[in-house]
Formats: C-alpha cells, sequence, structure tokens
C-alpha cells in the first residue's frame, strides 16, 4: 500500500502497539486484560507493518516463522499446567511463587506463564492468517 | 426483556438461514457469520440477562454480596467467538482460493470432486 | 507428589497438544516434525495403554481442571468406553501417521502435516474423554480446524472444492451443536454431562427438552453422516491423500457417533422420545442407503466414502435400540470401524497409485500385477460386509439379536439388508478391479514398507480380532454395562466416590489449595 501517512506513521505505531500488546498482557491476571487480548494488540501491529511493508520484510522482522512462535507459545501453555503435577496437584492448577526478596511480586507463576504461550499462540496464529492473506493477493 | 432478545435471536437466524440457502459462497460467508452471531447472543440470553452488576468480586472477599451477572455465558460467548473467528478466517481465505482455482463462487458449478457421472455399461465379455 | 492417578486421563490429551506444538515450532525441518510426529502418536499410545489398563482394573478415573471441582471445573473423566476408544484411536494414528511417512511428499509435511495430524488426534482424544458438554465442543473444534488445514494438503481443484462443502457443512453442525448446549445450559444451569444426567431426569419431559435433544441428533448427526445429513462426506472424503481419508475416515464421525451414544446414554436416557424414534428409522435408511450408494459407485474412494457412511447407520441403530446387547454390539462395532475404515481408504490409495486411476471400470487385472493387496482388500472388505470369521461379523451377530430381543424388526432388517449390499458391492469392486483380466500384466513397483505394513497390520487385526473376539467382547460389555448404570462414571466426576480412591482425595484437598492462590493473590 502507498500512502504517505501510512509510512510516516508505521514505526511510531508499531513500536508503541507492541509495547502496549505486552503492557495489556502482564497487567491481565487481575484486571482487565490477558494474553489473548495482548496477542491480538500485537498482532494488529504486524499486521500495520504487513500492510506497509509486504510479506517478506514482516517475515524478516518476526525472525522466526509465525506457526514456529505459535507453536513455541502453544508448547510454553502446555508445559505451565503441567508444573502443577509436581506440586501433586491436577493439571492446570495455578502454582505461584512469592521470592523472599519480592514478596509483592505477583508475576512468578504459571498462570503468567500460560498468558505468555497464550499471547504467542495469537501473535504467531494471526499473522500466519494475514501473511496467507496478503500473499494470495 | 428476555422476549425481546429471544425476537432479535430469531430474527437474525432467518436472516442466516436466507444468507445460507444462497448459491454464491460470499452470500454462505455472510451467513455462517451472522449463524455465529445469532448462536452466541442465545448463550448469553439462556443464561439469563442480568443488569445490575458486571460479574465481578470486590476486592478482598471470596464471593460476591449482592447479585451479579452470569459469568459463564460470557465465557463461554468468548471462548465461541475465538474459535468461530479462526474458523471463518480459514473459510475467508479457502473461499478466495476457491475463487482463484475453480474460477467460480457459485455452489453449483462447483463440481470438480463430484463430477456429473457418464454411465459406463460394462458387458459381460468385460469382466 | 506424583501419586495423583487422574493425571492417567490428561496425558492422552496433552501430549498429542505438545508434539503439535513442538512439531510447529519446528516449522520448516521435515525430519524433525516427523520424528516428533511418530514420537508423540507412539506416546500417546502408551499413555492410552495406560490410562486403559487403570480404568479396567480400577474402574472410572476422574481429574477436574486446575483442581475446580465439577460440575463448576471442567473434568476430563475416562469409564471403559472412553479409554477403549482412545486407546484404538490412538493406535490406529500412529498406524496412519507411519503411513503418512510412507505415502506423503515434501511438499505435503513443509504444509503442516505432522503438526495437524497431532492436533487431530488431540482432539478426538479430548473429545473421547472429557465428561464436560462444552469442553466437547471445543474439542470439535479443534479437530475441525486441523481437519481443515489436512484436507487442503495439496491444493488440488478437487481438493479445494471438496474442502468448501466438508468447511461449510462442518462448520453449520457445530454451530447447531453450540446451540443445542447453550438451549441445554437454559434449561439446567450446568454443563458437566454427570450433572446433567442428574438435573435433565429431573425436568419435565415437555417439548423444549425434545427440542434440544431433536437439536443434538440433527447436530452430532450431520458430524457423524447420518441420513439424511451425510452428503457431505462422500462429496469430500475421497478428495485429500489417502492417509488423510483413513485418519478423517477412521475417528471424525465415530467422534460425532461417539458425541451421540454419550449425549443420549447419559444425559436423555430417559428423555427425548421423539429423538429416539426418529433415531432407528435414520439409522437404517443410512446404513441401507450408504451400502446402496457404495454399490452405484464407480469411483474406488467414493465407494470407500459410503461404505464409512452405512457403518455409520450400524452403530447408531444399536445405540437406537439402547439395551445392554445393542450397545455391546455398537462398541464392538466402533471398535472395527475405526480400524476397517483406515484400512479401506489406504487400500483404495494403493488401488489408484498401482492402476493410476479411480474409476473401477479404467481399472483391471491387478490380482495379477498386485497379489499383496489384492488379498489385504479382499480380508477388509469381506470384514466389512461381515463375513465370519472376519472382527466385522460380530458385532453385526449382537446388534440382530439385540434386535430381535427389542422386536424391532426394521433394525434386524437394515442390518441384513446393508450386509448384504455391502458384500455384494465388495464383491463387485474386487472382481471388477482385481480379477477382471487387463490388457497390463507388468509387476507393479513395490508401493513401500509402510503403506503395505499399514494396511497388512489392519487385515491381520480384523482376523485376529475376529478368530479371537473375547477381549473385546469383554470390553463392549463393561461399556455396555457401564453405559446403562452410568452411576460409577457420575460418582467419580463429580467427585462422590468412597474414600481413599485419587478423586475422592482430589475432592479435599484440590479447591483448598486453589483457594489458597486465590487468598495469596489477591492480598
Amino acid at each position: 500500500m502507498n500512502s504517505l501517512i501510512l509510512r510516516t506513521a508505521t514505526p511510531f505505531l508499531v513500536g508503541l502497539t507492541v509495547l502496549f500488546s505486552i503492557f495489556v498482557l502482564l497487567r491481565g491476571h487481575n484486571v482487565p486484560g490477558g494474553g489473548f487480548i495482548g496477542g491480538l494488540v500485537g498482532a494488529s501491529a504486524f499486521a500495520i507493518y504487513t500492510i506497509n511493508e509486504g510479506v517478506a520484510a514482516t517475515r524478516r522482522a518476526m525472525i522466526a516463522h509465525p506457526v514456529a512462535i505459535a507453536g513455541f507459545g502453544l508448547f510454553i501453555a502446555g508445559l505451565s499446567g503441567v508444573a502443577s503435577l509436581v506440586f501433586g496437584d491436577a493439571f492446570m492448577t495455578g502454582q505461584w511463587w512469592f521470592p523472599a526478596f519480592a514478596p509483592d511480586l505477583k508475576y512468578l507463576s504459571t498462570v503468567v506463564l500460560f498468558d505468555i504461550g497464550v499471547y504467542l499462540v495469537v501473535v504467531g496464529a494471526i499473522v500466519a492468517i494475514i501473511m496467507g492473506l496478503e500473499e494470495t493477493e | 426483556m428476555e422476549a425481546a432478545f429471544s425476537i432479535v435471536v430469531g430474527a437474525l437466524f432467518a436472516v442466516s438461514v436466507y444468507l445460507l440457502l444462497s448459491g454464491s459462497l460470499i452470500r454462505l460467508l455472510l451467513g455462517i457469520f451472522v449463524l455465529g452471531n445469532a448462536t452466541h447472543l442465545l448463550i448469553f440470553v439462556a443464561g439469563r440477562l442480568m443488569r445490575n452488576a458486571p460479574p465481578l468480586i470486590p476486592d478482598g472477599l471470596k464471593v460476591a454480596d449482592t447479585v451479579i451477572a452470569n459469568p459463564l455465558p460470557q465465557a463461554l460467548i468468548l471462548t465461541a467467538i475465538v474459535i468461530s473467528f479462526s474458523l471463518f478466517s480459514f473459510l475467508l481465505v479457502l473461499a478466495y482460493r476457491a475463487y482463484q482455482s475453480l474460477d467460480t463462487v457459485n455452489t453449483d458449478e462447483m463440481r470438480d470432486a463430484e463430477p456429473m457421472p457418464v454411465p459406463t455399461i460394462l458387458r459381460g465379455s468385460d469382466v | 507428589m506424583f501419586e495423583n492417578a487422574g493425571w492417567l486421563v490428561v496425558w492422552p490429551v496433552l501430549i498429542p497438544i505438545l508434539g503439535a506444538a513442538l512439531a510447529a515450532a519446528a516449522w520448516g525441518s521435515e525430519r524433525a516434525q516427523s520424528t516428533i510426529g511418530v514420537a508423540g502418536l507412539g506416546a500417546q499410545l502408551v499413555a492410552s495403554i495406560a490410562l486403559f489398563t487403570h480404568v479396567w482394573n480400577h474402574g472410572v478415573v476422574a481429574m477436574s481442571m486446575g483442581g475446580w471441582q465439577a460440575p463448576f471445573g471442567i473434568a476430563l473423566a475416562a469409564d471403559t468406553l472412553g479409554a477403549g476408544l482412545t486407546l484404538v484411536g490412538s493406535f490406529v494414528g500412529l498406524i496412519v501417521a507411519l503411513h503418512g511417512i510412507g505415502t506423503t511428499d515434501t511438499a505435503h509435511r513443509r504444509a503442516g502435516f505432522f503438526p495437524l495430524l497431532l492436533a487431530l488426534m488431540a482432539g478426538v482424544a479430548g473429545a473421547f474423554l472429557t465428561s464436560d458438554i462444552f469442553n466437547l465442543y471445543v474439542w470439535f473444534e479443534v479437530t475441525l480446524i486441523s481437519s481443515f488445514g489436512l484436507i487442503v494438503l495439496g491444493g488440488r481443484r478437487e481438493q479445494i472444492d471438496g474442502a468448501v462443502k466438508y468447511a461449510f457443512l462442518n462448520l453449520i453442525a457445530t454451530t447447531l451443536l453450540l446451540i443445542a448446549i447453550g438451549l441445554l445450559y437454559g434449561l439446567t444451569g450446568t454443563l458437566n454431562m454427570a450433572d446433567l444426567s442428574e438435573k435433565v431426569a429431573s425436568l419435565p419431559r415437555d417439548s423444549t427438552l425434545e427440542t434440544v435433544a431433536l437439536l443434538f441428533l440433527v447436530s452430532l448427526g450431520m458430524k457423524a453422516a447420518l441420513f439424511p445429513l451425510y452428503f457431505w462426506l462422500p462429496a469430500a472424503y475421497h478428495t485429500p491423500l489417502p492417509t488423510v481419508s483413513a485418519i478423517f475416515a477412521a475417528l471424525l464421525t465415530k467422534v460425532g457417533v461417539y458425541a451421540l451414544i454419550r449425549v443420549f446414554a447419559l444425559v436423555f436416557p430417559e428423555n427425548g422420545d421423539m429423538a429416539r424414534d426418529a433415531m432407528i428409522w435414520v439409522a437404517v435408511a443410512t446404513m441401507v442407503l450408504g451400502a446402496l450408494g457404495a454399490l452405484a459407485e464407480q469411483d474406488i474412494r467414493r465407494f470407500v466414502s459410503f461404505t464409512v457412511v452405512s457403518g455409520v447407520g450400524v452403530m447408531v441403530g444399536g445405540l437406537a435400540i439402547g439395551t445392554e446387547k445393542a450397545f455391546l454390539g455398537t462398541v464392538f462395532y466402533f471398535v472395527h470401524s475405526i480400524m476397517i475404515s483406515a484400512a479401506l481408504f489406504i487400500a483404495a490409495g494403493m488401488i489408484a497409485q498401482a492402476g493410476k486411476a479411480t474409476r473401477i471400470e479404467e481399472l483391471a487385472g491387478l490380482y495379477k500385477r498386485a497379489p499383496f493387496l489384492a488379498v489385504a482388500f479382499l480380508i477388509v472388505g469381506l470384514s466389512l460386509a461381515g463375513v465370519p470369521p472376519l472382527a466385522g461379523f460380530w458385532p453385526k451377530v449382537y446388534l440382530v439379536q439385540a434386535g430381535l430381543d427389542a422386536g424391532s424388526a426394521v433394525l434386524v432388517a437394515g442390518i441384513l439388508l446393508s450386509g448384504f449390499l455391502t458384500l455384494v458391492a465388495v464383491g463387485r469392486a474386487f472382481s471388477l478391479i482385481f480379477w477382471r483380466a487387463g490388457e497390463d500384466e507388468t509387476p507393479i513397483p513395490d508401493a513401500g514398507a509402510l503403506a503395505k505394513g499399514s494396511l497388512g497390520g489392519f487385515a491381520v487385526m480384523t482376523l485376529v480380532i475376529g478368530l479371537y473376539a473375547a477381549p473385546v467382547v469383554e470390553m463392549s460389555s463393561r461399556s455396555a454395562g457401564e453405559l446403562l448404570s452410568p452411576d460409577a462414571y457420575i460418582k467419580t466426576v463429580l467427585g462422590k466416590t468412597a474414600l481413599g480412591s485419587p478423586s475422592a482425595a482430589r475432592a479435599e484437598d484440590v479447591p483448598t489449595a486453589a483457594l489458597s492462590g486465590l487468598k495469596e493473590e489477591t492480598r
């Protein structure tokens, strides 16, 4: 697509949107947000990038193939459920770790790991779909 | 309130059935989309409408102290939306591929997988 | 640590998910994907064997995900039927994966054959083992979306055409299922099937419940390819790669039939009379029309598609009778049909490859050119038609007996007629393809050890089960007993078992563990 406004705004938009998506991902556990919504926001950043720069540039920017990213995310999400096996709990039971040096840190848990996995699945899958649609044009 | 929503659900189903009966892939796609949304609304109504309070438990409590909306249908709908969204995007790509490789979006003309049968008669001497 | 037996239910579902994830993460590396694919399905088979052994010795196993006690949380549960079908399914999945290594080419594997196959197997195992009806819908969608990916592998024109019909109709079917689930939730306020079983029994037998039961029959019948909604199956199943057709025919329609059995045996055992009355006619029409379709079909792979349709009718016929003997026959036929459908599509793929044609009248003289294929096809085909001493014979004996006991002449006539028609159709296909003298008599180059081995393996299995049917009969009869009196299943899923069993132990400490986690977190 050839639009001066889009071309100028893309670098700022993409950077800010990715940053915002990570913010949404991390705040997600107790307030609105989370891996899925964060992933959608992140994928929209790559969508803007793809519309402006083309599929090949996005592929370079993502380093790994989007499907591989989604697979990696699914693997993390699955493993986060297995962690409870070690503690004798049921599958997918959340496990928290409150380290002595930072007892108020609420992010060291399998739940956040699961959310990160979901984030990667959503980003990978949606970017793969967008690339598929763009390539057939 | 539920009666009004039920009528809306019924109207949406009617629209989707009308679209699904069409022979064009694009209308079929739209029909699937409306069908999905009608279903989500149906689950929402089936879970009873509650407008007093959002399904959030106040800080410091384990159980809500007032009547709150039923969160389960919302969770079901969210799941269903995610699924129907991904399936719809697949169908969109598939319909586009079908248009490219079959050169038609009319379902009556899509007969590659099921060509019209050409009757052949096998004589006894062939067997 | 590690003492929770409930984990046995999780592994057959989780292993293929993790395998699919790893295989997708190794995108672009064919060799790694093939290794992960076979290793993952092998591990799933081991996990299913472990689960089945435990269920066989100790009864129903259940686990609530995240420790959220059923009916509020999602529970996975395995009784003899669920565990047995998971075992047979993962066995067939592994063989089909090996067949896939032997027959798919680089382009197919690059496009994600193994990640999709693993995801499909995860969905199938999940559908067999879940005890939550909305979760069942989610597993249906998991199988559906991975099957979408598999059906277009290769991307030939007729594949796209078949995929359009398959995708649209199956999506409508699962949406109808979702409507039925939503209405059932509105009536009962629960989604757990064990809980539904108790709640639905206490509801008045009115038109709302009848409508919901009929909606379940229509939507699941569409997935299972029942009359009159089976037309999508012969339109699509012959188009993808033979390996993909084999796994679809073996497991996808069967998941629909399994869900019908679960829903009507557990949730609507007393209610849903209209659906039950309709079911027997639908089943008989399906089995007879499927066999007639097979008899009339000129394309070898579409011939196999129609026989799959016919088999679905036989299973649902047993469900419609609903006695212990009928369920025994249904479950036995289920096991038989999973293997035979895969074997027939593998054989059809090999015939098409060997004779370089798919139309039966263009194929001839293959007996001299490919004797192994001829013998294997004959064994599998005769087992399909229900000829003794092959595996397909026994379930039909039980079903006919059940039909006679229940005084259902129409089912008995349907099973016998469809068996006869299938025999004629198999005989016609065999004599035209193999016995008819052909012009070309040069031997066909070997199809490859993996392709031959997978077909031969199924042929031997059907022969062995036919000659030594006792283990399968015992498994089916125990499943039938559990389907008719599901108290143990309900109690285990809802955590009401006697003290000392794993799920009871969990009922005590898991929610508190989860709640203490919550409390910590909300500080």
